[in-house]
């Protein structure tokens, strides 16, 4: 254990000093190349330089996001379309129960005091995610980088992890499907769920919803290096008071949210 | 007994005689494979290699990508795809398109394309799934772009 | 070794029970494709209730495969001779009931046609893969336990292979409890008390089911269980019945202990619906009091067909019981604002609802089919009636110690 947290923290400081480098490269680079019709939100927010060619995930880098519920109304809809159109999760279901959602819109209401907030709820890529640990293949894993994903290659289908996971993250699909996109390979039989654009950050992209929700003015969502001190995620983490959703079971969220 | 075993024999060397030399002679009741190089001396190793060893490289690359988050490997199941997909149907599967033709012909089932898009260039629509209401209309083309 | 001379209306009706598993299996099969082609869209499972009637009947299946070897358990590894002569069947439905429960379990999954890849990558911090650990290993042990008592050259083996058997059947048992009990999410489940329900649940199922198998054998060669091993056994059901209802009922009062589990207690045992009325009327009332009271009645007990029934209402009361453990626990919803109320597109905070298909139905039923034709051809083959030896068991005086 102590030897890894070595490891770990050896490699962090090589690899933040390469990533401010290369940071700094892509930076100079980006300015000349920029294009007119790049927002600044989205310079200010691209943190994140596309990993190079070859070039695994790296275990220095804690992909996290912070949702504002302040900013999030209740009826805005914008990140689950994006989620939707970028994820290609366009198939009719006759029976709504058994379609997929990788993100949605949740309306919470404090019984007491009728308090309300509304949130987006998708995998909350945790650090021990329960559904990795279940998984009878391995197909459910956790990425370097903390992302959690399914490897579909080698999932059965037994729907194990949905039964593992608190926070209702995974679908099951349930009908053959055609209209993939590209870089998002789904299908019959398998499980899945939010893999946060994984083909998207490795571009140096941010994740659709979130790119969605700054884009349309919302700023609810920010997307982020949580392992990097000087990113905006984890400024805004060290200073305002931050949940993490059941925090009793101590799963240790990449997804934290403010102001429930 | 010995000698329908016998006559049994006699039949099956027969029949076996006879679907071998038509076999050679190219007249199988298979079809050989329609392969149509729509890209022709642009693959990633030579044509001898990638029939012997796409499976492998596939499958090393999957993994790669999958599991460790490699990117930009030389070989990919999308690069296979916008190279080779059917310039008539877009696609690589079908009866006479590259994926499948060569597959049905080896009688090796092909378990990608209950996942990946097996057309070239795909974008799919953003139609709403079921179960969501969306009270804000259609933002669905910010994300999508890159 | 004897050749026995049937009849021809027992040969007749032989092929006749034959075919009626056979089909009943076929049946089975054919939905499992059917499910397979068309995807889980044509079940009654959604992202709500995941798990339904066929994984209720595999893991009865699987749990109760466990249980029906303690009856071989007693005879050798405690050494209780009446058990003895019973101890080949035993061994011969753990075996049958095991891999019909895999059956109705690997059907159903996502993907079926990749089920050897739970061989290949197996998983080690996961409750599952150990099982996919446990499941042929305990087809290997109960077989060789078989072969010891089938082969007198091997008889010497039979008690050490008869404990490694027993040991293992009770760490795959706990293992199947664990599926439950390592599931933190889920208000039903995260208890550690359901490894050891489990493995009572399994003594009780196993049996009854080896009760009614040990009785159709009995009927059909004519012959009448000797009074003292009736008793002997009706009453060691009665137990088991008696200590899962002990099991369930901590299981439930320390959740109603709990604040934060009242409002699914109140789910279960009052408000769900169909679970409450399962639950009472399934499980206590036809599963756990009425086999109780007949096998303790002394005017009721003594009676043809009371150990019988009360065989079949304990496995009635043990399917109940699972339905309401699997889809109840799956239907109430997951709390995860606590205080809040919860609304969204996808159903959080309702209750989830769960029809049964017909072919999650057939497949269900062709697990039982697959379980009924193999026991069929295995009675038939191999000579496992349990046939006590009279003359020693009166010599004794009924102290069958």
């Amino acid at each position: 254990m102590t030897e890894r947290n070595q490891t770990e923290k050896n490699s962090d400081k090589s690899t933040a000093a390469r990533r401010n480098f290369i940071g700094a490269v892509a930076a100079a680079g980006g300015l000349a190349a920029i294009a007119p019709g790049i927002h600044l939100v989205q310079v200010s927010q691209a943190n994140t330089p596309p990993r190079p060619a070859g070039e695994a995930a790296s275990k220095a880098v804690r992909w996290g996001m912070l949702i504002d519920t302040t900013k999030c109304s209740s009826g805005c809809n914008d990140c689950v379309t994006a989620c939707a159109t970028e994820n290609g999760i366009n198939e009719t279901v006759k029976d709504a129960r058994q379609g997929s959602q990788w993100i949605r819109k949740i309306d919470i209401k404090e019984v007491k005091t009728g308090r309300s907030h509304s949130l987006p709820m998708m995998c909350q890529h945790c650090a021990n995610p329960p559904c990795v640990d279940v998984c009878p293949t391995g197909a459910s894993m956790k990425r370097a980088d903390g992302i959690v994903l399914v490897d579909r290659h080698i999932c059965i289908g037994c729907r194990y992890c949905m039964m593992a996971c608190p926070y209702k993250a995974r679908s099951f699909v349930h009908q053959p499907l055609t209209d993939q996109n590209p870089e998002v390979p789904r299908g019959q039989g398998c499980v899945e769920s939010c893999t946060f654009c994984v083909h998207r950050i490795d571009k140096g992209q941010q994740p659709a919803c979130v790119e969605t929700c700054t884009k349309a003015g919302h700023n609810a969502m920010l997307f982020g290096d949580l392992n990097d001190p000087n990113s905006e995620i984890a400024r805004r983490v060290a200073q305002v008071t931050t949940t993490q959703v059941r925090a009793d079971l101590k799963l240790d969220l990449g997804v934290r949210y403010q102001g429930i | 007994m010995l000698r329908t075993f016998r006559l049994a024999v006699c039949a099956l060397s027969a029949v076996t005689a006879l679907v071998s030399t038509g076999a050679v002679a190219g007249e199988s009741r298979v079809p050989k494979p329609a392969i149509t190089i729509e890209n022709p001396g642009k693959c990633v190793a030579p044509v001898d290699e990638m029939r012997r060893n796409h499976m492998d490289m596939l499958k090393h690359t999957r993994d790669k990508t999958l599991r460790e988050g490699v990117r930009g490997m030389k070989t990919s199941l999308n690069g296979c795809i916008e190279c080779h997909a059917s310039k008539k149907t877009g696609s690589v599967l079908g009866n006479e398109n590259f994926c499948q033709s060569c597959h049905s012909y080896a009688a090796v089932s092909l378990d990608c394309w209950s996942c990946h898009q097996p057309k070239a260039n795909f974008k799919a629509t953003g139609a709403l799934p079921a179960g969501h209401d969306s009270p804000t209309g259609n933002a669905s083309t910010a994300g999508a772009k890159q | 070794m004897k050749i026995e001379q049937y009849t021809p209306a027992e040969e007749r009706l032989f092929y006749i029970l034959l075919a009626f598993g056979g089909l009943v299996s076929v049946i089975g099969l054919g939905a499992a494709y059917y499910m397979e082609h068309f995807g889980h869209v044509v079940s009654g499972m959604t992202n709500q209730v995941f798990w339904g009637l066929p994984h209720v009947f595999g893991i009865f299946l699987i749990v109760a495969a466990s249980g029906v070897l303690n009856v071989a358990s007693i005879g050798s590894v405690f050494g209780k001779k009446v058990y003895k002569p019973r101890a080949p069947l035993s061994g011969l439905l753990a075996i049958i009931m095991l891999a019909a429960g895999l059956f109705i379990i690997m059907l159903d999954l996502g993907r079926a046609d990749r089920v050897l890849i739970a061989a290949t990558h197996v998983n080690l911090t996961s409750v599952f893969g150990w099982n996919m650990i446990f499941y042929p290993v305990f087809f290997g042990v109960v077989g060789l336990y078989l072969w010891t008592l089938m082969d007198r050259r091997m008889h010497g083996y039979s008690k050490a292979v008869g404990v490694s058997a027993f040991i293992w059947r009770l760490a795959m048992t706990t293992g199947t409890g664990s599926i439950f009990g390592f599931v933190v999410a889920r208000q039903a489940y995260q208890s550690a008390i359901l490894a050891p329900m489990f493995i009572i649940m399994s003594f009780a199922w196993g049996l009854a089911v080896f009760l009614l198998v040990q009785r159709s054998m009995y009927a059909w060669n004519n012959m009448e269980l000797h009074p003292s091993v009736r008793q002997r056994l009706k009453n060691l059901l009665a137990i088991f019945i008696a200590a899962v209802f002990y099991f369930v009922v901590v299981y439930h009062l320390t959740n109603i202990y709990y604040a934060k589990e009242t409002a699914f207690e109140h789910f279960i045992l009052v408000s769900g619906g169909i679970f409450p009325v399962l639950f009472w009327g399934g499980y206590i009332v036809l599963g756990t009091l009425l086999p109780l009271f007949l096998l303790y009645h002394p005017a009721i007990w003594p009676k043809s067909g009371s150990v019988c029934a009360a065989s079949i209402l304990t496995i009635i009361g043990g399917f109940c019981l699972l339905y309401v453990f699997i889809i109840g626990g799956q239907a109430f919803p997951l709390d995860m604002f606590p205080g809040m109320e919860v609304s969204s597109t996808f159903f959080d905070g309702v209750v989830g609802t769960y029809t049964p298909s017909l072919p999650e139905i057939l497949l269900s039923l062709g697990g039982l089919g697959v379980g009924f034709t193999l026991t069929v051809v295995g009675v038939r083959v191999l000579h496992f009636l349990p046939q006590d030896d009279l003359a020693k068991l009166q010599d004794a005086g009924h102290a069958f110690d």
